[in-house]
């Protein structure tokens, strides 16, 4: 139907110019907290966005990290900075500098113009049907272990790049561990609200978590999705004042940190010594290796999240 | 049925960019807090909405998250970055 | 259109006017405590109707069963949250609007 079509156009045509606008104000405005409310309300278009593009799995992940997450990350930090002094209203201009205005200025926005303008060429004159790699991931996805392509490409196909992105956010979190001077923020008692409040969700989340987790190997969901829902529990939790005991912040909270990265590079060192070739899986045990990997990373996304909410290293914690 | 689905999505899409308003002028932060919020709620039926209309139930998951995750950094605006000091709050 | 669809398009549309009752709402009131009522209309009765309109169209108690539990989800949040902010603005001295 003619109306249909068009409905939908105009949709994803709002969508599309909603995101552009937020993406401008978001980074042109200078009070940072209305630029962090707009950046949040950002992430809730683009994981509608997303959901257009027929990509639930990544809308998931855009709605956990994006939406939840970061917004919770972003406006902790805020809190953080204004705390020592630094006015939340200004982005302030450092003494002595005064404004450029001469080409050597002009070349930066030059520059991304020009990059903006080939991405734009080249994805024109893709094929406006290019299915991709779409076939050989279908031919394939009986021996991958999984019905759910996109947990196939993720673990199995392109396993690689995801025991890296692993690596990345451990070293992401050993980064703000070795900041030395973060302090984290006293949290208040939490009033009886806030604490029901997280009574009822944190459970919740973990469910939900261990749903995404199940459910990702043949429908959207897999472990970061999960990984990230449990970050988000682990956020709720520091923010109604929970702490971990201390004598878990040792080397129990380090061992589940590496559990994820760990697990992962050692089933493919497994798979060098039986086959000879990098995280190559035996077909019949694929499902198995697969959940086993997204396990043990689901627990460690997600406490890798909430540590880098908490922001300060554990020693520095008990020292306060 | 799916004209219904899709133009109150339309719809609920442009009530979202009237909330929009909200953020831009809100006089104090925490009015912008509750713009942000309306935004969580009109996502949650927009991608409701879009799941009755492509079939995909799947979609109904990705609801399910946002509904939970609103809270979350609402929770962290009162807890965290709500400024302590006294506000004059006239209306608009 | 059949029976189901005739009610569940009037379901659809009456979520739909509390929605723009809420964002209304929200441009046009005066202060903090009465955005927050009309953030709540949309929360509780726009959600609410939307997710029966959708209920009376699922296609298993299951579907069913996750809407309505979405919308208690957004429920239990909406109403802490308001809570939250609502003596949150208290302490740190917000006025009421008085006219």
């Amino acid at each position: 139907m003619e109306e249909m079509t068009l409905l939908q156009e105009i949709f994803d045509g709002l969508l599309g110019l909603g995101l552009l606008w937020l993406a401008w104000r978001s980074l042109a405005c200078t009070d940072m907290f209305k630029a962090i409310v707009l950046f949040i309300a950002f992430g809730l278009l683009m994981a509608l966005a997303w959901l257009r593009l027929e990509a639930p799995d990544v809308a998931l992940a855009e709605a956990a990290i994006g939406a939840g997450v970061t917004g919770a990350l972003l406006l902790s930090a805020l809190a953080g900075l204004t705390s020592t002094g630094a006015s939340r209203h200004e982005v302030e201009q450092p003494e002595g500098v005064e404004k450029q205005t001469g080409t050597l200025h002009r070349l930066p926005i030059l520059l991304l113009m020009l990059t903006a303008a080939l991405l734009g060429y080249a994805v024109l004159s893709l094929p406006s049907h290019d299915p991709g790699l779409s076939a050989e991931v279908a031919e394939n996805l009986a021996s991958s272990g999984v019905s759910n392509p996109v947990t196939a490409v993720l673990l199995n196909f392109r396993g690689y790049d995801t025991m890296l992105e692993m690596a990345v956010l451990l070293m992401a979190l050993l980064g703000v561990w070795s900041l030395a001077c973060v302090e984290s923020q006293r949290d208040s008692s939490a009033d009886p609200i806030l604490d029901m409040l997280t009574r009822l969700l944190v459970p919740l989340l973990i469910l939900v978590a261990a749903y995404l987790l199940w459910v990702g190997a043949h429908a959207p969901g897999g472990a970061f999705q999960a990984g990230s829902v449990l970050g988000a529990a682990g956020v709720l939790l520091i923010l109604a004042g929970w702490r971990l005991p201390s004598r878990l912040t040792g080397w129990p909270l380090r061992l589940v940190v590496l559990s994820g990265p760990a697990a992962f590079v050692a089933i493919a060192l497994i798979t060098i010594l039986i086959g000879g070739r990098l995280l190559e899986y035996p077909t019949e045990h694929a499902g198995t290796l697969i959940l086993i990997i997204e396990t043990m990373a689901t627990l460690s996304i997600g406490v890798t999240l909430a540590a880098l909410f908490l922001g300060s290293s554990p020693e520095h914690e008990e020292k306060q | 049925m799916e004209m219904v689905y899709m133009s109150l999505a339309l719809f609920l899409l442009l009530n979202l960019g009237a909330g929009m308003w909200r953020v831009l002028r809100g006089p104090a932060e925490v009015d912008r807090m509750l713009a942000a919020q309306l935004f969580g709620t009109i996502a949650v039926a927009v991608i409701l909405l879009l799941a009755q209309f492509t079939g995909n139930a799947a979609l109904r998951d990705v609801a399910l998250l946002f509904a939970l995750l609103a809270a979350v950094t609402a929770v962290a605006f009162a807890r965290r970055s709500w400024m302590q000091q006294k506000e004059d709050h006239g209306s608009n | 259109m059949g029976l189901i669809d005739y009610l569940s398009t009037i379901l659809l549309i009456a979520g739909g006017i509390f929605f723009l009752a809420g964002t209304v709402g929200l441009l046009r009131f005066p202060d903090v405590y009465t955005r927050l009522h009309a953030l709540t209309k949309a929360d509780n009765v726009g959600l609410g109707l939307v997710v029966a309109g959708l209920v009376v169209q699922a296609e298993s108690w299951a579907a069913a069963g996750k809407l309505v539990l979405i919308w208690l989800l957004v429920l239990l949040a909406g109403a802490s949250i308001s809570y939250l902010i609502g003596s949150g603005a208290l302490q740190r001295g917000i006025r009421l609007w008085k006219k």
